[in-house]
């Protein structure tokens, strides 16, 4: 903490100090499920963006209708054992259409993580806006956007969100419209995580001298208040990040979010429902990419909140030695052996 | 606390206003055309014309909107052309579908979607805070880290994920249950809980994990407190200091969790509604929105912004009642 301080007065605030990011990264790798976890989230970056590549490489595309390959008599089932698993087709392809699975799961994951990724950008900047200003702004100003938190952060999401896609019209492009929605919807956690760090924050010596110096309010919480939020920030985004991801599919799921024939997991599942019998690989394959995705988001995220502040211990038990609350770390849990049983 | 309660039921009031006219203005001003929509698609000018009166859709927004709200707090008039459609309060308006009241279709769906989610509550209840009191009871051994991974899956595995498994498992493989079909609890209750089943599984066992990962933290909490301590000092066994003394206090916050997470809940529940087929609420609202049925989206939209703003003020209400150290002011 004591280093954090004194780093967040130099110049080049904003960006993380560097001996910090170092240190926070050293922590990070000592922990061999989080560097499991950012490795699959590296190679699922690399087979997104290299989709096509990979698509020319296998010889597919996404939207082709392949009738030879799958069973009209048996109603669309793959040929082949595994859902037509073969060198043409390495995954298999969808039943009732042939379309290719490799391909389709690739573009695929394109479209979770960029609304996964750009709905959590568009939630941590209006997070940062609103608790920043209902921290550093007057009580009317703090009590206005403290009962708009509230509003948001009970109101059930999925709902919100699905009636969106009624009154937005049909040619606007779906995957901006996701990120938009979710993003402008589940902003209110962050916000009150936000505004309760940074009101602690201004109690501090540092923020009151640089108030006492002259310092607006905006440069306060810029040069002052961004640096030290970022570790809490950062640690919250991650939990955004795949709860996002799982709205997403939830929506396309449900046949409200991309539209056809885009490929999207949650799409992918939703006609697997009829499919779960006749061809397994087709239910399997979404939700494994989808699952160990967000999976893999969580662990990450885990890792990621007690490397940025090591005070707090790991959600999955790992580091158990260090006996330390779960909470905001300001008490930290001694009372010896008798506390566990 | 009458006091309290009064106050908490004008700023739900409040709440419940402002969400109405948001959701009012963001469903009828926004893009698209209402009467046209109302209309379908093979509406001559003419047609839209007469709707247009029929919704009184040439009234200033601020005129709609306050009958709007009289249609809720004392019905409102149609007329249909020859007749008078009287639609009861609390109205919602009539459906662009099927010119249905839009209180009865959401009425005739609740039943499926409260028996989803008083079935599922039994369960997370049960598994969640029994894992979450496990674990951390357990803490250190295999039992804890096995517990805190399986958790941390669930916490990652959306429901509609889940549920195709135990499909998948219970109705493909080893064939023990029916796919389910919704059966009303009135017409045969030994069907309905038989279909049920797989429902409620899928969403309880995926919320079970919230609640076990925050039962573990609060027991663990609770456990460090002074109070416990101080039994613990006085020779109380440990057992009666779990059953008497901790309990008490780790489950609060589960209480209120139970009332405060029904937005996510209602979420979920909706997933687990379109996953099996299950008639209720959420899938009138998926059903409203691929068909731009706006007076059913919005209605939708208010009941459940309204019973989230319900549980909330019921979620300090039972933490305050399970934890007689909270004042509520």
């Amino acid at each position: 903490m004591t280093t954090e301080l004194i780093t967040t007065q130099e110049p080049e605030a904003g960006a993380a100090p560097a001996s910090g990011a170092r240190q926070v990264w050293r922590r990070l790798r000592a922990r061999k499920s989080a560097l499991a976890a950012a490795a699959v989230l590296g190679l699922l970056v690399l087979l997104a963006l290299g989709a096509p590549l990979l698509a020319a490489l296998e010889g597919q595309d996404a939207n082709s209708y392949h009738d030879t390959l799958v069973d009209s008599a048996r109603g669309g089932v793959p040929l082949g054992s595994f859902g037509g698993i073969g060198a043409e087709h390495w995954l298999g392809v969808e039943p009732g259409t042939g379309r290719d699975l490799f391909v389709r799961l690739l573009f695929g994951a394109r479209v979770s993580l960029l609304v996964g990724v750009g709905a959590t950008l568009v939630q941590v900047l209006l997070g940062l806006a609103v608790g920043l200003a209902a921290a550093l702004g007057g009580r009317a100003v703090e009590s206005a956007l403290g009962h708009l938190t509230d509003v948001m952060v009970a109101m059930p999401l999925l709902v919100f969100a699905i009636a969106l896609m009624a009154v937005v019209p049909a040619d606007f492009p779906r995957p901006v419209l996701l990120v938009v929605a979710i993003g402008l919807l589940n902003w209110g956690g962050m916000a009150r995580l936000v505004r309760a760090q940074a009101l602690g924050l201004t109690k501090l010596d540092f923020v009151s001298a640089a108030r006492l110096t002259g310092a607006s309010r905006r440069r306060v919480a810029r040069r002052e208040l961004l640096p030290s939020l970022a570790a809490p920030v950062i640690t919250y985004a991650a939990v955004l990040l795949p709860a996002n991801i799982v709205i997403e599919a939830s929506m396309s799921f449900l046949g409200v979010g991309v539209k056809p024939p885009t490929p999207s997991w949650g799409q992918m599942l939703s006609t697997a429902t009829t499919w779960f019998r006749a061809d397994p690989m087709y239910v399997l394959l979404p939700a494994l990419m989808l699952f160990v995705t967000t999976l893999a988001f969580t662990v990450l995220g885990d890792g990621l909140r007690t490397a940025l502040d090591p005070r707090q211990a790991s959600r999955l038990g790992v580091g158990r030695k260090r006996r330390t609350t779960r909470t905001s770390g300001a008490r930290t849990r001694t009372s010896g052996a008798g506390g566990t049983a | 606390m009458t006091g309290y309660f009064l106050r908490r039921a004008l700023g739900a009031l409040a709440v419940v206003l402002v969400l109405s006219a948001v959701v009012y203005a963001t469903f009828y001003i926004a893009p698209g055309d209402p009467a046209r929509l109302a209309c379908g698609p093979r509406c001559n000018p003419e047609q839209i014309r007469q709707v247009r009166e029929q919704l009184s859709l040439n009234d200033p927004v601020y005129v709609q909107y306050w009958h709007f709200l009289q249609g809720i707090v004392s019905g409102h008039d149609y007329s249909t052309g020859t007749g008078v459609l009287h639609c009861q309060a609390p109205c919602f308006g009539l459906s662009y579908q099927n010119d249905q009241q839009v209180t009865d279709l959401i009425v005739q769906r609740l039943p499926a979607t409260a028996s989803l989610a008083t079935g599922a509550m039994v369960v997370w209840l049960l598994l969640g805070t029994g894992t979450g009191l496990l674990s951390a009871l357990r803490r250190g051994g295999l039992t804890e880290r096995v517990l805190t991974w399986l958790t941390l899956a669930g916490t990652a595995t959306p429901v509609f994920i889940s549920g195709l498994g135990l499909l998948m498992l219970f109705c493909a493989y080893l064939e023990w249950l029916p796919f389910p079909t919704y059966v009303p609890l009135g017409d045969d209750p030994e069907q309905w809980a038989w279909n049920m089943l797989l429902p409620w599984l899928a969403l309880g066992l995926l919320e079970s994990a919230k609640y076990a990962r925050l039962t573990r933290s609060s027991m663990l909490e609770t456990l460090a407190e002074d109070h416990i301590r101080t039994f613990r000092a006085y020779g109380a066994t440990e057992r009666s200091l779990i059953a008497r003394h901790a309990l008490r206090g780790a489950v609060a916050p589960v209480v209120a969790l139970t009332a405060a997470d029904f937005g996510s809940m209602f979420g979920n529940a909706m997933l687990t509604e379109m996953m099996f087929g299950l008639p209720g609420i959420g899938q009138l609202l998926v059903n409203a929105t691929r068909t731009i049925d706006l007076p059913v989206v919005v209605a939708v939209v208010m009941v459940t912004g309204t019973a989230v703003v319900i549980a909330n003020i019921v979620a300090d209400l039972l933490y305050a009642a399970a934890d007689r150290r909270v004042v509520l002011r």
